[in-house]
Formats: structure tokens, sequence, C-alpha cells
């Protein structure tokens, strides 16, 4: 536990990826096997259940510290994280301790059958015995949530360095469901040759955003032109008669996604397709708010799969026949998709995939055009794909392209302030923006991202000194400041009080230029939601 | 909790209110005495805490500070100002109001006003910390009935480390940089932090740099006071390849500035006490944070405003109205928040007077 705590301590006093690596080199070089995979584990997002509540974390620390409740709770609006407010707030240890991180976490995951007393004991008695920074990970691993400043590329490059494996190979088998207890990262990389998990996916090629004209791209006839679509990325695999749903997230969504239930007595086994899952209707995609009814329930209703009945448009195939064809080009591995669904939809016409169309562009300037359809079908704009290019692991440059429409954009007036977490944390720096509707200014969304460093003080700072009243975390502010809205969709929505809900709405600018009168009114809102949502979901 | 504020009482008021002391639109008033006590706005005569921007301001008639803070004043407002200096404990008297300055271990010369009429006593803190800096004459707790207080960390989140501690981390940090053979540069505001800082390097470890503004400071520290470790100015006449393995002090407003870019390969550590966050620590995007802070933590505050004995405390910049109703609610003292323009332990150049910080020179 002392040895990966100084290892956070260290990631985090630095910016340099190499010394990052190096860091996690070292201590994969020396840590105890279990340890190092933990470490693993932990990095990419992995955590053991959940086994104490955050309201029993309060109660015991308030015990201890004898601060009022009220007190900790401000403390923790202006930290913005609760296991970096109790650790600050609890007294210096008294004792030390230096067990094994491994079995710090499998402790904590037996906690789950214990007796309250028994959790309790162990949680202050631990609380007792780590120094600030120790605690502040300890409590981490209780409340998730676990980023160190490292991302997956940094766990998979030093992964690579210090086995001396290709980074493809770490990425591939880091990918998916797999059970640091009782493992070892020597296992788990070599698990490719010997009783692989028939579950794994592949890791997800991502394209960046274009942000040259395409024209530089090069001669058109290199390239695919394809929608892309706003749903859910995701893979099937079919293999040992069995199916596994992955979205790119990397979570097992098998049991959510009835609809492809039926393709084990379909697709042969030893198969893996790439695509974006969606919800269809009357050969329709619907938008992404008719998908959100379907992913966050738990059971999924009758009613649910009859109101957004699911499809996967296919893109890609990487496994065919038990074999991995990621290397193939693109062409070569869209015409194995496009024979694999032709055969299957000769037997079995009503079938939940589809291709994904490719747009008869012969020049720039037509998918220049195409794109600005993109709204009228639903989607978010194209992708531009060369067609001799392999499948690459995670965001690369240079064979794939997504190139977005840009964001409609409305012009609030910011409203209400909270502070916000991690890096934000102390600052208010999370909004509500509001539009005018007459004389009153109705609130429409809240966004948090998109303003400088510099910017964000300066509203903070503004925001203190305009404060009306603050409702707990809260403040409302006099109406003066005015920012630009960039959002990617716009549909109505019973549950807020405007009537319309955004997708991904974002700060694009502060318009010091304006003055709250320039701000956009209830019916400008209106009138884009009139124009972007008419005939989709009706 | 009725939260009682007091905000900007009109002038008119004051007269007929039974308070010494009042807060008005200029500042900190006491009427028997026709003093201010840092105001912001031009007054006719100010009583000067301490010497930082958001405490000491231009366009006062008549000043009257601690006599260290004399010559700062002198050198960021104008030689031709009017400024009266006190030793720490000297008493003058106003149309009957007793009125002496004490230590507040803030930065050096810094004070606490102590102000006395007809037997009520009054005590304007600044701001002030309780932990010994090695440059300043540390805080002198003094009874009063009324006690004003900053609250810049009056939050229990804010338990500043032992500072020997600290200091024993950014040479360690700076011996390690040294061996990377990298510099090391330290933001510190140049009045005050700075020379704690440069006064606990060890200069075994190689050369100490400053930036002019720091220097500059460090120029009336020696004068007035005493001597500081061994340092050099980074003027025209320093050969930037010199510069190496070395720590530079440097005030907030240098970083990402041309002049620190010409040094050559760097890491940098930012010391203040709101680097004990670590969502301030990582959106500085500064290598080291140290958490070093020349403000009253949590503890501190409560040590002091105790310590005074005092009944009614009025709760100045930072976390007030959380600081004031813990006041309340655990030590039943009729604390009260207050408006100021203070802006407390500023990460940019609030603290230092933001135009002499510009200097460029010898690029």
């Amino acid at each position: 536990m002392k040895a990966f705590s100084e290892l956070f301590t260290k990631i985090e006093q630095t910016a340099s990826t190499n010394e990052k690596i190096d860091a996690l080199v070292n201590y994969f070089a020396t840590a105890n096997e279990q340890d190092a995979i933990w470490c693993v584990a932990l990095l990419s997002g992995r955590r053991p259940k959940r086994t104490i509540k955050t309201n029993e974390l309060w109660a015991w620390s308030t015990e201890i510290t004898g601060i009022p409740a009220w007190l900790q709770a401000e403390s923790y609006h202006i930290v913005g994280d609760l296991a970096e407010t109790i650790a600050l707030l609890l007294p210096p240890a008294r004792a030390t301790s230096d067990l094994p991180l491994h079995e710090v976490i499998h402790n904590l995951a037996d906690l789950g059958n214990k007796s309250d007393e028994q959790k309790k004991a162990y949680i202050t008695g631990m609380w007792a015995s780590l120094n600030r920074q120790e605690l502040f990970v300890f409590n981490k691993f209780i409340t998730g949530g676990f980023r160190m400043g490292v991302s997956d590329k940094i766990t998979i490059k030093a992964l690579a360095k210090y086995y001396n494996v290709s980074e493809n190979i770490i990425a591939h088998r880091l990918t998916g469901n797999w059970e640091p207890r009782g493992n070892t990262l020597a296992q788990l990389l070599a698990s490719g040759e010997i009783g692989a998990d028939i579950s794994q996916p592949y890791p997800f090629y991502l394209a960046y955003p274009l942000e040259t004209p395409p024209e530089e791209l090069g001669d058109i006839t290199e390239w695919f032109v394809e929608r892309k679509f706003d749903g859910i990325r995701g893979q099937i695999i079919i293999r040992d008669s069995t199916l596994f749903v992955w979205s790119r997230g990397e979570d097992l969504m098998t049991e959510k996604f009835i609809e492809f239930h039926g393709l084990v007595h379909v697709l042969p086994n030893g198969t893996v397709i790439d695509g974006e899952i969606i919800p269809m209707k009357d050969d329709m995609y619907l938008p992404f708010h008719v998908m959100q009814t379907r992913i966050g329930r738990k059971n999924v209703t009758e009613k649910a799969r009859k109101e957004a009945p699911l499809v996967m448009v296919c893109y890609d195939i990487l496994e065919c026949n038990g074999i991995d064809i990621r290397h193939l080009s693109l062409q070569e591995r869209r015409a194995v998709l496009e024979n694999l669904l032709r055969d299957a939809r000769a037997q079995h016409p009503v079938l939940p995939l589809h291709i994904s169309l490719l747009l008869n562009c012969t020049n720039w300037t037509e998918v220049a055009a195409e794109r600005l359809n993109a709204r009228e079908t639903n989607c978010e704009g194209l992708m531009l794909k060369r067609k001799d290019s392999e499948y690459k692991t995670g965001r690369k440059r240079g064979d794939w392209w997504k190139w977005k429409v840009d964001a409609l954009t409305i012009d609030g007036v910011l409203l209400y302030a909270q502070r916000g977490h991690g890096r934000r944390a102390d600052l208010y720096t999370d909004y509500t923006f509001a539009v005018w509707d007459g004389d009153i200014l109705v609130p429409f969304c809240k966004a948090y991202s998109g303003l400088t460093d510099k910017e964000m003080v300066d509203v903070d700072s503004w925001v203190k000194k305009n404060t009306i009243d603050k409702f707990g975390p809260v403040r409302s502010v006099t109406p003066g400041l005015v920012f630009e809205i960039g959002f990617e969709g716009i549909n109505p929505s019973p549950r807020h009080k405007s009537g319309i809900a955004l997708r991904f709405p974002r700060i694009l600018r502060w318009r010091q230029d304006k003055g709250i009168k320039d701000a956009n009114t209830k019916a400008d809102l209106q009138e884009l939601l009139n124009i972007y949502s008419v005939g989709k979901d009706k | 909790m009725v939260n009682r504020k007091f905000r900007c009482l009109p002038k008119a008021g004051i007269k007929d209110g039974k308070l010494m002391l009042t807060f008005d639109a200029s500042g900190i008033y006491c009427a028997q005495a026709d003093v201010y006590i840092d105001p912001w706005k031009p007054v006719n005569r100010a009583i000067i805490t301490h010497a930082h921007a958001d405490h000491a301001r231009t366009g006062m008639t008549h000043y009257l500070a601690h006599e260290d803070t004399v010559p700062v004043m002198q050198f960021r407002l104008g030689a031709d100002i009017h400024v009266q200096g006190l030793a720490y404990y000297e008493t003058i008297t106003i149309n009957g109001v007793k009125i002496s300055l004490h230590p507040a271990g803030h930065i050096w010369g810094s004070a606490q006003v102590r102000l006395e009429y007809k037997g009520e006593v009054w005590v304007v803190s600044g701001d002030y910390k309780l932990q010994e800096d090695g440059i300043s004459v540390p805080f002198e707790p003094v009874k009063c009935h009324n006690f004003i207080t900053e609250s810049t960390f009056g939050l229990p989140v804010y338990k500043f480390p032992d500072p020997q501690i600290v200091h024993d981390d950014i040479n360690a940090w700076w011996r390690k940089n040294r061996d990377e053979d990298k510099n090391s540069v330290i933001c510190a505001y140049a009045l005050g932090k700075a020379q704690r800082v440069l006064q606990h390097l060890d200069p075994a470890i190689g050369d100490i740099y400053t930036h002019g503004a720091v220097d500059n400071m460090n120029k009336i520290y020696e004068t007035q006071i005493g001597a500081l470790k061994p340092n050099r100015r980074i003027d025209s006449n320093v050969n930037r390849k010199e510069i190496k393995g070395s720590i530079i002090i440097a005030p907030p407003s240098a970083l990402d500035s041309p002049w620190l870019h010409s040094l050559g390969a760097y890491k940098l550590g930012i010391c203040s006490g709101w680097m004990q966050l670590r969502g301030t620590r990582r959106r500085r995007g500064a290598d080291r944070g140290f958490v070093l802070s020349d403000h009253a933590d949590w503890d501190q505050l409560n040590t002091a405003v105790l310590a005074t004995g005092a009944e009614n405390i009025y709760v100045t910049h930072g976390y007030k109205s959380i600081y004031a109703k813990w006041l309340q609610t655990n030590y039943g003292l009729n604390a009260t928040e207050v408006e100021t323009l203070y802006t407390g332990e500023a990460l940019d150049d609030t603290t230092d007077k933001a135009t002499e910080n510009k200097s460029n020179e010898g690029i």
C-alpha cells in the first residue's frame, strides 16, 4: 500500500509521459505480482465491488473528527471530492501499517458479508494507521472514480516496455472482463494462447476529428464515406454458440440488447462485428434520447422494446471463422462483412443487422454537401475511412477521420453557478444558462466544460461578487454574463422546465462582446426544435 | 441561525451607531480618530497593516505603517507619499484613541492594529499566521473586545504541515532537479514569501537566482532587517548558460513569460496554502505544489481568535460565512461576516503590485 501510494504521488508530481511510464515500470518491477495486477486494474477503471456506503463514510468520519455535519458538507462542496475531504479532515495517524495493496483491496471486497460493526471497525482502524496520501488513496478504493492522471495509453506503454510485448497485444489483453483477484499480469498477458476468455472483445479503433479541409486527404477514390450514427458503438461477438455484446466503454451489455439474442443461431462461431447500436422504426433511425430509454433501464420492458427496437448498423468485421482479420484492408474486410450479412439475410429476412451504407461521392464537394444533411438523418456527421486501412488499436490519426456537423448554438445568460469537481474544485464552474421568455429568463441547460483555466478563474471571481442568493451549494447571480452554448441535438423533454433537452451542451465561448439583452429567446429554441426534431420520433 | 451581515453601512449610520469601528464603502473606519485601516478608496488618513497590494493602496493623503513597511510602500506607491513609521508597541494618540501596532507574523513588517478608546479595545489583524517563518517577527495575540479576522483558509480541510518539512521538501526537490540537469523555478510572491523561501534554501545544492521584482524586495529587507542567503538578480549581465541546476525565485506573473522561457529547461514549484487541495494543484499545472502559506490555517485561526478573548468577531475575506457560523455555533461568539475588498492569498498577482512584476529585463 505504501509503494502504491508513493507511485500515486510520483505520478501526480509530474506532467511528463516518460516519467509516468518509468514510475509504472519501476512499480511493476518491484511490486508483489498480485499488487501489480491490481495496480493495472485500478488504472483501467476496475475496482472491487463496493461494500461501504457513502453515508457510512460520512457518519464514521464525523464521529472521529467531531466536526459538525454542516461543516463537513461545506468542506466537501469546496474540495469537490469525498475521499479527499475525509482524508484532509481526519486526524494524523496514530500508527503506521503497510499491508500489500491486494490484501487491502481483498479485505475491502470481503467486507460485503460482514456486520456493520465489523465494517466500521475495519475502516476506522485503517484510517488510524495511514498517512494523508495513503488515506486519500484508500478512500478512493471505496468511493471509486480512481483517476491518477494515467491514460490507458500510458498503462499500455508501460506494460509493453516492462514485458517487452507489443502494445497491440497488451491493449487486446486488457480489454473486456478480467478478474484481478488471484491473477497475475504474466498470466493475463499470456492468456491469448491457452484457455482464452471467449467473451474478449478487440480494442476499438477510434477516429480523430477532421480539422483540415477534406481535400488534403487526397484522392477520394481511396476513401469510403459513411454516415456517423448517433447510437452506441459496440461489438457483437459469437463464440462457442454464445453471444456477447460490448459497448465502447467496455461494458458487457448482452442482457440489455434482447434483439440480438437470436444471432447465435444466425452467425457462425468465431464472428466479431463492429458497428453502431441504434433504435430504428419504420426504416428511420431514431435520435439518441430514444436510445437512452433503453440503456438507462435495468429491465427492458415489452413497451420499451416496441418503442425503441434496436439494430446494429455494421461497419466492420474483426474476426471471421475464429481468425483475427484486423490486418486485412478495410475494403477486404467490408467484402467479408457484406457476404456474411447477405447470407444471413437470405435465411433470416428480419435481421437486426444492417450494413452501413457507403455514400456515393465522386468529389470532396459532394462529401461536404452530404455532411450538411447529417441532421436530417439523425446522424452526427460523416466518417471518412481509407479503403486500404487496417483495423488499428485505440485513437490513431491518418486513416480514419470523423467529420461532424458544426454544433448548433444559442447564446444564454448565466443564471446559477455551482462549484465543480476534480480540477474545477473550489471554483464556481458548473453553470445553468437561461434564455429570454418575454422579460423573464428561463433556464434551459447546464454546462461546465469549454472555458480556459483563466476564464474559469475570472468567471468564478465574477460569480462571487455578483451573488444574489445561495441555495445550499448553488448561487444565483445577477444576470450579466452571456455565453455561446454549443450542442449536438435538441429534443422535447417533459422532465425539463423549459420543455427541451439539449444533447452534449458545452460552452463554446464567453461572449464578452454581448450584453444580456443580446441573448437568445425561448422562441429561438422552439424554432430549432421544430427544425431539428420534425418527423423524427413521430 | 440568523446570518448577520454588515455590508457597506451608509456613512450617516456611523455617527448614530455605537460601534467604535465600522465598515463603510471605503474600508474599516474609526470615526473617533477619523482614520481608516487598509482602505480601498482614497481617504485622508490610513493605517496600513502590511504592504501587499490589496491592503496598501494608492491615493491616501497620510499613511501610517510599521517602520519596516514604510520603504516598501515608498517603493511601490511612490517616494513622495506622506508616510509615518511606527515600531511595534509604540503608541500614538489621535483624538483620544490610543493606537499601536503589534506583530502579525504574516510577512516582515506586517502588523495588527490595536485601537483603544475609553477602555474599549479593537484589533484589526489584517493578514496573519501563527507559524514562525524565520524572517518576520512572530504573531502575538492581543487581548481585545472586538477582533477583526481574515478567513482565507477558514475551513477544517486546511491543516498546514510543519514548515520545516516543506522547506526540506523544496531542497530535496531542487537537488533532484539539479541531478537531472534541470533548473528549479519556485513561484512565490515577491514581498514576504520570496524572502521566506530564500532564507530556507540550502546554498550547498547550487546557485540561487531571483527575478527583478523579488530582488527589489530583497534589497529593502537587507537594508531594513538583515542579511539574506546569497543570491543573484537575473538581469542582462547574467549569462543564461551559467544558470544550471540552479533555483530561481520568481513571482507568479513571471510564469509563462519569455523571461522564464529564456532560462532553459526547468521544473516549476508553487508555494501556497491552496496547494493543499488536489484540484488546485492539478489546475495550476505546476510540477510540484508546496503547502507553504503566510496565512493562518484552520487551527491557527481558532487559536488566534480564542487567544484575544474577544466576544465580538468580525470575519473578513475568505470562507467568511462558514467561519462566522462556526464561531457562533461552536464557541458561542458573536461573529459577523463583513464584506471587504481584500483578496487573501491569491495564486495570481493581486498580492504583489502588478506593474512592478512585469519586468522582462535582460531579454
